[in-house]
């Protein structure tokens, strides 16, 4: 399937028009809405802008907690069901100046928390690969809209895995870079501390590129990077030989013989080949179990708490869908008990009971040391290696209704690895690494702060020793 | 009897182009809603962005107050839920706030004293409502404002005291320039705290909060209505309540409006979007220098150094334009006493008649010093320097230019005098056996010399030459 390089040549060469790049986007969303349910809002038009960048006249989607004035934008959630924004985030400022075609707004899990694709008040996306099966979450419908042919590149967003997690169950590449390095401004925040911006695309390059555009210093966010006048498209094709990776001991244990484990140490073996032929020294280091397993608590902790605060705007008072009642006080209530789902309302109660002043210091303020912990020891481990590589899930993408135990260390550990990416702000790539029972998997590649470019170095290397690049779930007709 | 413990919690908005944390603009405006960003509004999505300015300012007053200034800049979010609160929360300062451990100097009744400054932090206002019967209004052309709240020690004792540490504090806003600081705009305001203890009591008694009190003189209404109460409920021996009150100003009452049972958890935390600043001692003691002499000092000095009156220093320094132009006058060369006395009885009056402020006026302190000088060496009486001060005042004109004009020097010369005073006692000779039979006849001349001279004779002058020739 054609990457962003290869549309750019065909509209220089006059064989497409931006225009007919444009409508066969909106006519394969709209065949795959149905069955999949990749979008909130499909758009009608775009405005034509004169770029020279490499994305101009280049078809995008945009996951539906991005500002966007004027184009409705709900986080998928009830409360937003009517909200059409007045500004413009700065990374869609940033697409719409180079010229990249916005086609439509993509299905999250409900305000960004979740990991299914399963909670957004549109309904559940389904995966690409096997419509039974979820493609994880939260940006579903981002990493959905890549995998089925209908973009090149999607945006998306990321607290705790929740781009790097869907690329993984949706065979395409899904990159967190380093915190700060694209503007948050315009991204509804969830954990303002853990958020990040990030793009899916089908190739570590067209990653790259876009990355290329959209980071950079915003004078609206305080927690944004100074530019690093780097072109991550022209450093991904260095030698990367010498580099050193480890991975971690215990979260590959599998002392319960779980097959499907079994097959993902499998695939991640010949992975580690693959780094060898490379000349990438790969080694395995051991971090503390006790450590590993406070990951998913830490960041359950920190995540409700920002939230909780962060969603307090969500009233219907000024913006939003009204409640009804005799009172400020009942309105509100009224708005957030019919806005919310369940699920959402329980995060909100988690996080107000771990603020609370009589819990602050045991529950929120320790996991925000916990937090500290994890990142000292992985900056320690930072300095010797050049970054991590782990399997980026424990399976393959869950089917619908299936079970999992949420305290098993394969959930806890292997399942949730890729959280460190937001607790230090470290890049973080997932690129597929091959199949399992028809099912795409992917590998994660996390690097030290700032080194964006080494870590799309690496991951556009190994992924040129496999042939999974540039794959989409559905053959166009 | 009781000893009465007031802490206070001022709230005051501060100068700056834009807002706290947005671009939006920091100005009062009567058109709702025109001064707004969607920053101000808690959009999905928006950040927030630290206003130099305002920090500067915050800065400044801490310093003005002797507090001690943290070594990074850091906020924390209050949450709560209320429409003028549109975020959810307000950003505000708690674990390092801008200054601590401060005071003021305050004087009651002649007696100094120091009101110690618990802390003083920088925080954003809320948006303003207006209730109607079946509707509120909100206006977010408030929200966002940078505010300094600032927190006393419970060691104010009297409503006096009270009052005179918020004029302190005013003061402090206006003479470093760092606020309008004006009640009717709301700008600046109040909650207080009353709490009464026994003689003898070591530990502070209960105490209650009045929030929102809008004016000064509602504040000592509302700490004498309160320590009534608390008084009537002790005597009855019975035990104050730890709530919250809110005071009504028409029917100087207060009401209760939550008990300690229903008070709110803010949950403050970090502000996770404003990473901490590093606060350089170099800018510091840049903006130390900018703090001008503030009233407590320049009022020690008129009185201890100048030897004026308490009253008439408390004049002059209410407005640091008009203490700055006493003092340019002193430098001029003026008597600190006699600038006092024209300064804080014709200048001010006649300015408050024709409605200016001591910006505008065009009688420059040099000239009010060459006025005074006018009529120290005689050249003319008192009296016409009154007359001569208000014509400049409301003409515009310099005080030398109106003497000539209305010809109003004095006559010195005793040769001219004598003169007059001959031709004056020729006209009346026979008053002049009536002097002499000791009748009262001596203000008759004095009066027929001064309108034979339009009031230019120099009266002490004429006075003993009169005298000499009436005695011949």
């Amino acid at each position: 399937m054609d990457g962003i390089l290869e549309l750019k040549e065909k509209l220089n060469n006059g064989s497409v028009t931006s225009d007919m790049l444009f409508n066969n986007s909106i006519n394969l969303a709209k065949k795959y809405q149905d069955e999949y349910n990749s979008f909130v809002t499909i758009v009608d038009n775009y405005e034509k802008i004169d770029s020279d960048s490499k994305i101009s006249g280049i078809p995008y989607a945009l996951k539906d907690n991005v500002s966007t004035k004027g184009i409705l934008t709900t986080a998928s959630s009830n409360i937003l069901s009517n909200y059409v924004p007045v500004y413009d985030a700065t990374v869609y400022k940033k697409l719409k100046d180079a010229g990249a075609l916005l086609m439509g707004k993509t299905v999250l899990d409900e305000l960004a928390m979740g990991g299914t694709g399963m909670t957004g008040h549109t309904g559940i996306v389904r995966n690409p690969w096997d419509s039974s099966r979820q493609i994880g979450g939260s940006s579903a419908g981002s990493a959905a809209s890549v995998a089925l042919g209908i973009v090149p590149f999607a945006i998306g967003s990321d607290t705790g895995d929740s781009i790097r997690k869907p690329a993984a169950y949706g065979g395409v590449v899904g990159f967190k870079p380093t915190y700060g390095r694209i503007s948050r401004y315009g991204l509804f925040a969830f954990a303002s501390s853990l958020d990040h911006l990030g793009v899916f695309a089908r190739n570590v390059r067209d990653v790259a590129i876009v990355t290329d555009i959209v980071k950079g210093h915003d004078i609206h966010d305080m927690t944004s990077l100074p530019d690093d006048d780097r072109e991550y498209s022209t450093l991904i094709d260095n030698d990367v030989k010498g580099k050193k990776l480890f991975y971690i001991k215990e979260a590959l244990e599998n002392n319960d013989n779980d097959v499907e484990l079994a097959k993902i140490l499998d695939n991640f073996d010949k992975v580690k080949e693959k780094c060898t032929s490379l000349g990438i020294e790969v080694c395995e280091e051991s971090i503390s179990k006790d450590l590993l397993q406070a990951i998913y608590p830490t960041y359950m902790s920190i995540s409700c708490a920002e939230v909780t605060s962060n969603d307090a705007n969500l009233t219907g008072i000024h913006f939003g869908v009204r409640g009804e009642g005799n009172s400020p006080e009942e309105i509100i209530k009224d708005a957030r008990t019919k806005g919310f789902s369940e699920l959402i309302k329980r995060r909100f109660v988690l996080g107000s009971y771990i603020l609370q002043k009589e819990n602050q210091e045991k529950l929120f303020l320790n996991a925000c040391r916990v937090r500290r912990m994890i990142v000292d020891k992985i900056n320690e481990l930072f300095k010797e290696y050049d970054g991590i590589i782990m399997p980026a899930a424990a399976g393959i993408a869950p089917k619908f209704g299936q079970k999992s135990d949420k305290l098993s260390d394969k959930y806890l550990i292997l399942d949730n690895h890729m959280v460190i990416g937001n607790f230090g702000g470290y890049p973080s790539i997932t690129i597929p690494s091959g199949f399992i029972d028809n099912m795409p998997v992917g590998i994660n590649i996390t690097g030290r702060v700032m080194e964006d470019d080494v870590v799309l170095n690496i991951a556009n290397k190994i992924e040129g020793t496999m042939e999974y690049a540039n794959q989409i779930a559905k053959e166009m007709k | 009897m009781y000893k009465t413990v007031i802490g206070l919690e001022v709230h005051c908005e501060l100068k700056s182009n834009s807002k706290n944390f947005s671009s939006s603009k920091n100005g009062y405006s009567t058109i709702p809603n025109s001064n707004v960003s969607v920053v101000d509004l808690g959009m999905p999505g928006i950040l927030p962005v630290v206003n130099k300015e305002a920090v500067k300012n915050s800065i400044k007053m801490a310093l003005a107050m002797n507090c001690e200034v943290p070594k990074y800049l850091t906020f924390e979010r209050k949450n709560y839920f209320y429409p003028d609160l549109p975020k959810g929360y307000q950003i505000t300062q708690f674990k390092h706030p801008i200054g601590t451990n401060g005071y003021v100097m305050i004087n009651v009744d002649g007696v100094d004293k120091k009101a110690f400054i618990h802390d003083t932090h920088l925080e954003e206002d809320t948006a303003s409502l207006d209730h109607y019967n079946a509707y509120s209004l909100i206006d977010y052309n408030r929200c966002g404002v940078p505010l300094l709240e600032t927190v006393t020690e419970p060691c104010l004792n009297s409503a006096d005291e009270a009052v005179a540490f918020l004029e302190a504090l005013r003061s402090i806003f206006l003479y470093c320039d760092t606020s309008y600081a004006r009640s009717d705009r709301g700008q600046i305001r109040c909650d207080v705290n009353v709490s009464l203890m026994r003689e003898g009591d070591t530990e502070l008694g209960t105490r209650v909060e009045m929030k929102n009190i809008n004016s000064f003189s509602s504040v000592r209404e509302a700490i004498l209505c309160e320590v009534a109460r608390q008084t009537d409920i002790l005597d009855n021996g019975g035990k104050v309540l730890q709530e919250t009150r809110r005071y009504d100003e028409n029917s100087n009452m207060t009401y209760t409006m939550r008990s300690k049972e229903d008070a709110i958890d803010y949950r403050y935390f970090t502000d996770p979007n404003l990473p901490p600043i590093k606060i350089e001692s170099d800018w510091i003691e840049e903006i130390r220098k900018e703090i001008p002499r503030l009233q407590y000092e320049r009022s020690l000095v008129y009185i201890n150094d100048y030897g004026i009156s308490r009253k008439d220093a408390t004049t002059i320094v209410r407005e640091k334009n008009i203490s700055d132009y006493y003092e340019e006058c002193i430098k001029l060369g003026g008597d600190p006493v006699l600038v006092c006395n024209w300064l804080t009885g014709s200048v001010i009056g006649n300015m408050n008649k024709l409605g200016m402020n001591i910006k505008d006026i065009t009688l420059l302190p040099g000239m009010l010093v060459d006025l005074i000088k006018m009529i120290s060496d005689g050249k003319i009486s008192g009296k016409q320097g009154k007359e001569v001060l208000e014509k400049a005042l409301e003409t515009g004109k310099e005080p030398s230019k109106l003497v000539s004009e209305m010809g109003l020097s004095q006559i010195v010369d005793e040769n001219e005098i004598r003169n007059i005073v001959l031709e004056v006692i020729k006209e009346n000779l026979s008053l002049v056996d009536d002097y002499k039979a000791g009748k009262r006849v001596f203000d008759y001349f004095i009066g027929q010399i001064m309108k034979k001279t339009r009031g230019r004779a120099n009266p002490v002058i004429t006075s003993r030459i009169l005298k000499e020739e009436l005695e011949k």
